[in-house]
């Protein structure tokens, strides 16, 4: 059973990337961008199966520092810099959102 | 031009860590482990991804912003896991089945039974 | 000067030179703002980043740093590429447990730094610290020794190699 699994996901990959190199006609770096935004639509999968709220915090907190990648390689495709402003800020957020998330996760109150 | 081809290099290998640490996050089996393959993989490839940005666009305006951005990431990332580990520990999610010894619980029943 | 002035300075350099990184410095009215936004943030938070006097002198605390930062990195690499092999292999092949490990650093920032560097290096996490006994509760996704409950032989494999280089850094 287990095994079944592992193919599955192995062909489900090799599929996409055999799509993103080779069918499609794009630029290098949006194709590289495309790796990312796939392995987002997997912390998603994440998020909504889940299980436990931890889970669903940690894929949540996984989402930030994938959005940074993002933004960076968006600001050298455009050549503008302001994209990592917003990267920078994003981190920021989402940093402050996931302490005071555990903190309420743990049980305590938000001035403890 | 051999500067791009270092840092196209450095941002490919980025997306492939990014990429091995989300695929860990999906098919690890608890909270702790799954904490911990996103959170090394995830870090130390946006980290690659920025360092190539910068390799590519030199010390100007975009290559600073990647630079300060890199440091918040080595300093909050590690902060955050952290965090959600000790609160999904004291919410009593348990480990998974497979895992061999739990310290942190046996002490906290010590504690609290030396209190009563 | 008091620890308190040293402190506050520090900030104050310190965070007007990620605004001068974060501006392009056009005219003086960003220099301006960016001074009085420093001079506002050090009157504020200034005095919690310094709290002891200072034992070494700063080129070689730079040094013993930087020799801390080239191992670090190098065992990030390899911590990568474990997890990498453990998330592609089809069996799963972990065996994960948390211990009990102990630290001779007291300053809060040692602590920290090691906290990190243990969360970032290969197959451990930190849970928790104990601050009284100076204990450190640490998840860790493949276990090598063979007696759990042995702390010092756990110190001597987890944290033993960052806390040696720590200690030039900050003691």
């Amino acid at each position: 059973m287990k095994i079944i699994r592992w193919v599955t996901g192995v062909i489900i990959v090799a599929l996409f990337m055999y799509f993103n190199f080779f069918i499609m006609e794009l630029t290098t770096l949006i194709k590289l961008i495309n790796v990312l935004l796939f392995s987002i639509l997997f912390v998603l999968i994440r998020v909504i199966i889940g299980r436990t709220a931890a889970d669903r915090l940690v894929a949540v907190d996984i989402l930030g520092v994938l959005t940074i990648g993002i933004l960076a390689l968006l600001g050298l495709f455009y050549n503008e810099s302001f994209f990592m402003d917003i990267g920078l800020i994003w981190a920021l957020l989402s940093f402050i959102a996931t302490l005071s998330f555990a903190k309420i996760l743990e049980g305590r109150s938000l001035d403890d | 031009m051999i500067n791009e081809i270092i840092g196209t290099i450095l941002i490919c290998a980025g997306i492939a860590f990014d990429f091995f640490g989300v695929l860990g996050l999906v098919r690890l089996p608890d909270v702790y482990n799954r904490l911990q393959a996103a959170t090394k993989c995830v870090t130390f490839g946006t980290a690659g991804i920025l360092l190539g940005v910068l390799i590519i666009q030199g010390f100007n305006a975009f290559g600073i912003k990647c630079i300060i951005g890199i440091i918040f990431i080595f300093l909050t990332s590690p902060v955050g896991a952290h965090a959600i580990s000790r609160a999904a520990h004291r919410a009593g999610i348990k480990l998974t089945g497979e895992s061999i010894v739990d310290i942190y619980a046996e002490d906290k029943e010590l504690k609290e039974s030396s209190t009563k | 000067m008091k620890i308190k002035t040293r402190s506050r300075l520090v900030v104050f350099i310190l965070s007007a030179f990620v605004w001068f990184a974060l501006t392009n410095m056009k005219n003086w009215q960003e220099v301006f703002v960016g001074l009085l936004l420093s001079l506002l943030v050090s009157l504020i938070a200034g005095q919690f980043l310094i709290t002891t006097e200072k034992t070494k002198h700063l080129f070689l605390r730079i040094l013993a740093f930087a020799k801390y930062f080239l191992r670090f990195i190098w065992e990030m690499i390899k911590a990568n590429f474990h997890v990498a092999y453990i998330v592609l292999h089809p069996d799963l092949p972990i065996k994960p447990g948390i211990v009990k490990v102990k630290t001779k650093l007291t300053k809060d920032s040692a602590k920290t730094i090691l906290c990190n560097s243990i969360t970032l290096t290969p197959g451990t996490m930190t849970v928790d610290i104990n601050p009284d006994k100076n204990e450190i509760y640490i998840h860790w996704i493949d276990i090598v020794t063979k007696d759990y409950y042995n702390i010092d032989e756990n110190t001597a494999t987890i944290s033993a190699k960052f806390e040696k280089l720590l200690t030039e850094v900050f003691e």
